[in-house]
């Protein structure tokens, strides 16, 4: 198994652009339409045997592994950092005849970001940091910025910042892409993950015009949810941010990734959402540099499957190391 | 088989085969070949025909060709439980169908695999399309069994029904045709299509496994000619078929004049019309739902792309991205978008379409296929309107892509084809979207979405793709004859032959008046410069305009022109109608005089003007009240059934009654918004002449109602030969109704034909719902919503 590529080995940053609302203004989204395409995923197309096997173990290089609460600690954070670097039991990974296999990365609280990297070292494994007054993001931005800068400073290599949905709801597209803007500034070296809020958006035009604006400000991937919204990652969501980076980059040359993040807790899940990128973007969005799956309880899951696969009896999952 | 490591470089599908095991050993256990089931068992095999799988080649079983006797026996079978299964009270047959449902619902894999190995689509679709919607189907109809009574009262079933269904949905067309058939009291003989027999003799087990009583439901296999014998057989009550307009046009022929009810779902040409303000990834999506969905073997498949000048490199470019990623192989594999071509021949039939779109100009882009009866998808640019493929039905994963400018040039070609199945039509504004479903010339239109089906819903064309509709309470009306209230009458006599000679003697008059045609809002002379006389009890009381086939021809282009009329408020069309009646009953004494001269009596000359003037005021109270539904389909769509005028009606009017025959007839046609072009009774067309000035004191535009005075049947025939008259209405001679029947193949208009004298036009049958539902067509629009 070739080594996975992680953030920024494969391909240029997203330089972003100039303002252009010609891009977004006026795209009509349908909602019945999106969400019919997006039941079709996963009826037009599934995975067996050893190919489900082998999305899964794709699933988990891609996969943000995440802890976003209030009772953080040092020991929670290094236990899913052990999760991160050994997501597989090794007879499991002995099964499947694997070698080396981690998470795509660790997602944390800023104040929880230099525990992260102290666990990882070694590793290559990239520690994520939330900031920008997460998750609702009603904060100065001086200390939205000061909030990333600290996040870096401790080591993040990838900040995933939130968005003022206000600047969305009230159609203040300047604003809005002059604070993301200002983010990607205050990134330096990190990536910039701009987390959408889409349960807040509601509408999927709203979702396509914030995709555009966050990718035209410079961010180096666009991400669904907080986890915190009333309604986190869907289907739906995902096809018309998707879309709207494929619009990106069909105009621009560029290359952003996508991150859905939120109530995705399934094996299940995994899979339909990288059916979502193979069918919409093809292979190359099935890297951990151009995708990932912010989710928490997902991994049990697809332990279970694996499991399963490899053994051919149901598993529990008090047998598994626990994140 | 690749490893796991190396799949996580290609990250590939893999195989994803559906175990075919059960539906395998039931193949096995028919390995002796199907006989027919007829009356609650199936028949020993006969002389038989293979069926083979077309996505290996394989034959799969051995199929009984029915022969006449077969069908005989089952017509009669059919016949024996008719009476009984229509006496069950409405609970009793829906419970069957209940059954029937819930039964097709645990079978409901194997009958999808089983559909798969039959006709090579893929597997998702009938497990997520097919076999559900037959299922819902069944439901639907156990409740119109449940509630017949109270909903239709008074309307009996036909009695016996044939039909012929098509190979490209064979157990879901069954289930159309079947559920409602058998909720109305019907019992049915039907014919799977040759190509695709084995899940109806799978159904025939299932019904009777859910203990349907015997004879109701009958399955003779066979080809065509076993088609024919049952449309043909003497009797059979009602036909329904779907297929081919080509053999809609022969079993229109072959009924004509045979009393058969006749509901005809035939081929299409659907547009698919993209607007510069849709959602472009949304209509590209649509597409592959449109026409490369069952391999594009869809009757009503988008198959003409109409895109917005402006939007159309972006939405050909994107089209083109989708296309290659289509999977096309093995149906039983659930990651198949496509699968087999259902048979070679239909395989080698696309082919020499394609390449002879090709030679005559068209771009082919095409994705991929294997090797076998597979046909990659394809997409044809560069189609010019005379191009076979923008023309022809070509049933097959190929779609044409034109460009438009406006809404009108969108409409223009979109309109410009011998079908009006269905469209789908794509914008994210309402008014424009709305504004070209009204438009449209469709059975059914579809806002932002392609393909939608249920049972609630009518489906069916316009103009060449059929008449009737199957789905919803329109389609039940196809299964159930109307309450007529009376008792029938004589057949009339025969009329006259005009005389154009001179007469001998003439009525007393002050001014001598001269009756001409009406047409366009305004009298004109007969093209023949010929007259012929009107006879009253005592010899000639005047003399009328002796037309002939350019006065039909100038009468019919007249109508066209009213077509403004149909989409007038029903209001403004009341107004008329109301109108009319005042300055009839101003005149009414006249008009008494007119029929006292044909040789009435005073007193039933007053009633027939006076039935005259009620009907005219019925007729304006339905004009805005004869509205459609909102049918309860599936979310989130809100599936409107609108009423809509067909066009130009022709009628031709029974001898008697020459005022209220007449207006029994043209009345219900306008308010509807129809324009008419009717023959007057033969032997005393004054009457009706005396009509212009009323016509055209009431505000009533200008061709609306054309009338043509002469001889009925030769002026008929024209009338049903003309390819731009929507429908014909003719009362007169069994003779002149076969004749309006097998003309009425020539564009397949729909037809209502009696035989005169038989319906009392002065009493309640001579009015009513039926006259209005003869007079629209439904069309069935599905507007989604959600944002």
């Amino acid at each position: 198994m070739t080594d996975t590529p992680q953030h920024g080995a494969n391909h240029a940053r997203n330089p972003g652009m100039a303002l252009d609302t010609a891009m977004f203004e006026g795209h009509g989204v349908n909602r019945t339409a999106a969400e019919r395409r997006a039941a079709q995923l996963t009826t037009r197309r599934t995975v067996k045997k050893t190919w489900q096997a082998a999305w899964l173990v794709n699933a988990i290089r891609c996969i943000d592994l995440t802890t976003l609460a209030g009772d953080d600690t040092e020991g929670r954070v290094r236990r899913l950092c052990a999760k991160a670097r050994q997501p597989l039991a090794p007879h499991i990974m002995a099964g499947l005849e694997l070698d080396l296999l981690h998470t795509g990365a660790v997602c944390v609280y800023p104040t929880m970001v230099g525990h992260a990297v102290r666990a990882l070292k070694g590793t290559g494994i990239p520690v994520a940091s939330v900031a920008t007054g997460f998750p609702a993001g009603l904060m100065p931005l001086n200390l939205r910025l000061a909030e990333i800068r600290y996040a870096v400073e401790e080591g993040a290599e990838e900040i995933d910042i939130v968005i003022t949905r206000e600047h969305v709801l009230n159609r203040d597209w300047s604003a809005l892409y002059d604070e993301v803007a200002a983010m990607r500034e205050a990134c330096g070296d990190a990536h910039l993950k701009a987390i959408l809020a889409t349960g807040d958006l509601q509408t999927l035009r709203n979702v396509y015009a914030a995709s555009m604006v966050a990718m035209q400000a410079g961010s180096d991937f666009i991400k669904t949810s907080t986890g915190k919204e009333g309604v986190n990652a869907t289907l739906p969501v995902s096809l018309t941010m998707v879309r709207a980076l494929r619009d990106y980059r069909d105009a621009t040359g560029h290359d952003v990734g996508f991150k859905p993040a939120g109530g995705m807790k399934s094996a299940k899940d995994a899979i339909a959402w990288q059916i979502l990128m193979k069918e919409e973007m093809g292979n190359r969005w099935l890297q951990p540099d151009m995708f990932r799956l912010g989710a928490s309880s997902m991994l049990g899951d697809i332990e279970r499957q694996l499991v399963h696969h490899v053994t051919g009896r149901y598993a529990a999952a008090h047998r598994h190391a626990i994140a | 088989m690749p490893t796991l490591t190396e799949i996580l470089e290609t990250m590939d599908y893999g195989p994803a085969p559906e175990d075919a095991k059960i539906a395998q050993s039931w193949l096995d256990k028919h390995s002796g070949g199907f006989g027919h089931f007829i009356n609650g068992q199936f028949t020993k095999p006969g002389q038989s025909f293979s069926v083979s799988n077309p996505a290996t080649g394989a034959e799969i079983a051995q199929v009984t060709q029915g022969a006449a006797e077969d069908v005989d026996a089952a017509v009669k079978a059919a016949r024996a439980a008719q009476p009984k299964w229509a006496a069950l009270p409405g609970h009793a047959r829906a419970k069957h169908l209940y059954a029937l449902a819930r039964h097709v619902q645990q079978h409901a894999r194997f009958l999808a695999v089983l559909e798969t190995i039959d006709n090579g689509k893929p597997i998702r679709e009938t497990r997520d399309i097919d076999v559900p919607l037959v299922a819902r189907h069944f439901y639907h109809h156990a409740g119109w069994a449940e509630i017949l009574a109270d909903e239709f009262p008074g309307a009996t079933p036909q009695g016996v029904c044939g039909q012929v269904i098509p190979w490209n949905f064979p157990l879901l067309m069954l289930a159309w045709k079947v559920a409602p058939a058998l909720a109305a009291g019907n019992t049915v003989v039907l014919k799977p299509a040759e190509y695709t027999p084995l899940t109806a003799l799978a159904l025939a087990e299932i019904a009777a496994e859910a203990g349907l009583p015997k004879g109701v439901l009958n399955i003779v296999t066979g080809d065509g000619a076993t088609g024919a014998a049952i449309v043909g057989h003497k009797d059979i009550d009602k036909v329904a078929f779907t297929g081919s307009t080509e053999v809609g046009r022969i079993i229109r022929r072959q009924t004509a004049g045979s009393g058969k009810g006749l509901t005809l779902e035939l081929g299409g040409k659907s547009p698919f019309i993209v607007f510069a303000d849709a959602d472009i990834d949304a209509a590209v999506e649509g597409v592959v739902d449109a026409i490369w969905f069952n391999q594009g073997q869809v009757c009503c498949a988008g198959s003409r792309i109409l895109v917005a000048e402006s939007i159309a490199p972006r939405f050909t470019h994107l089209l083109k991205q989708r296309m290659a990623k289509l999977r096309v192989g093995d149906p039983l594999d659930k990651s198949i978008d496509m699968g087999a071509i259902v048979h070679p021949v239909q395989l080698d039939r696309i082919a020499s379409l394609v390449d002879q779109g090709k030679a005559s100009g068209a771009a082919i882009t095409q994705g991929t296929a294997p090797q076998g009866c597979f046909y990659p998808p394809t997409l044809a640019e560069n189609v010019e309107p005379a191009n076979i493929l923008a023309t022809e039905e070509i049933f097959g994963p190929v779609v044409t892509l034109t460009t438009f400018r406006t809404p009108e040039d969108a409409l223009a070609l979109a309109n410009a084809t011998n079908y009006g199945l269905a469209a789908s039509v794509w914008s994210e504004n309402v008014n424009l979207a709305l504004d070209v479903a009204a438009k449209v010339k469709a059975g059914v239109v579809w806002i932002n979405a392609t393909n939608l089906f249920d049972a609630a819903a009518g489906f069916g064309g316009y103009r060449e793709s059929g008449f009737g509709r199957e789905g919803g309470r329109e389609g039940m009306m196809a299964y159930l004859r109307p309450a007529r209230p009376g008792k029938p009458g004589k057949p009339e006599a025969a009329p006259a032959t005009p005389d154009p000679l001179p007469a001998l003697s003439g009525p007393a008059q002050p001014i001598d008046r001269t009756a001409k045609m009406y047409i366009g809002g305004k009298q004109a002379r007969p093209d023949s410069g010929y007259v012929y006389q009107v006879m009253g009890p005592k010899g000639p009381v005047g003399m009328a305009g002796l037309g002939n086939r350019k006065d039909i021809r100038n009468a019919v282009e007249a109508a066209h022109k009213a077509a403004g009329w149909g989409k007038a408020t029903g209001h403004n069309r009341a107004q008329v109608l109301y109108y009319l009646a005042e300055n009839l009953s101003a005149r009414a004494e006249e008009f008494a005089d007119r029929l006292h001269s044909f040789g009435q009596s005073k007193k039933t000359a007053e009633a027939e003007v006076d039935a005259t003037l009620r009907r005219a005021f019925w007729y304006a109270a339905q004009a805005d009240k004869f509205d459609g539904a909102v049918h309860s389909t599936s979310n989130p769509y809100v599936t409107l059934a609108m009423n809509e005028p067909l066009g130009v009606v022709g009628v031709s009017c029974p001898d008697s009654l020459p005022l209220l025959g007449l207006m029994s007839l043209v009345l219900p046609a306008i308010a509807m918004g129809n324009a008419v072009v009717a023959l007057p009774s033969q032997s005393h067309p004054l009457a009706a002449t005396d009509l212009y000035q009323v016509f055209d004191t009431s505000d009533l535009p200008g061709g609306v109602v054309n009338l043509v005075t002469g001889p009925r049947d030769e002026l008929a025939k024209t009338l049903a030969d003309h390819d731009d008259v929507a429908t014909m209405w003719y009362f007169g001679s069994a003779e002149g109704c076969t004749m309006v029947e097998t003309a009425s193949a020539g564009n397949l208009k729909q037809t209502w034909t009696e035989v005169a004298g038989i319906r009392d036009f002065t009493g309640p049958a001579g009015q009513g719902r039926e006259f209005l539902h003869r007079a629209t067509q439904v069309k069935n629009i599905w507007v989604p919503y959600g944002e």
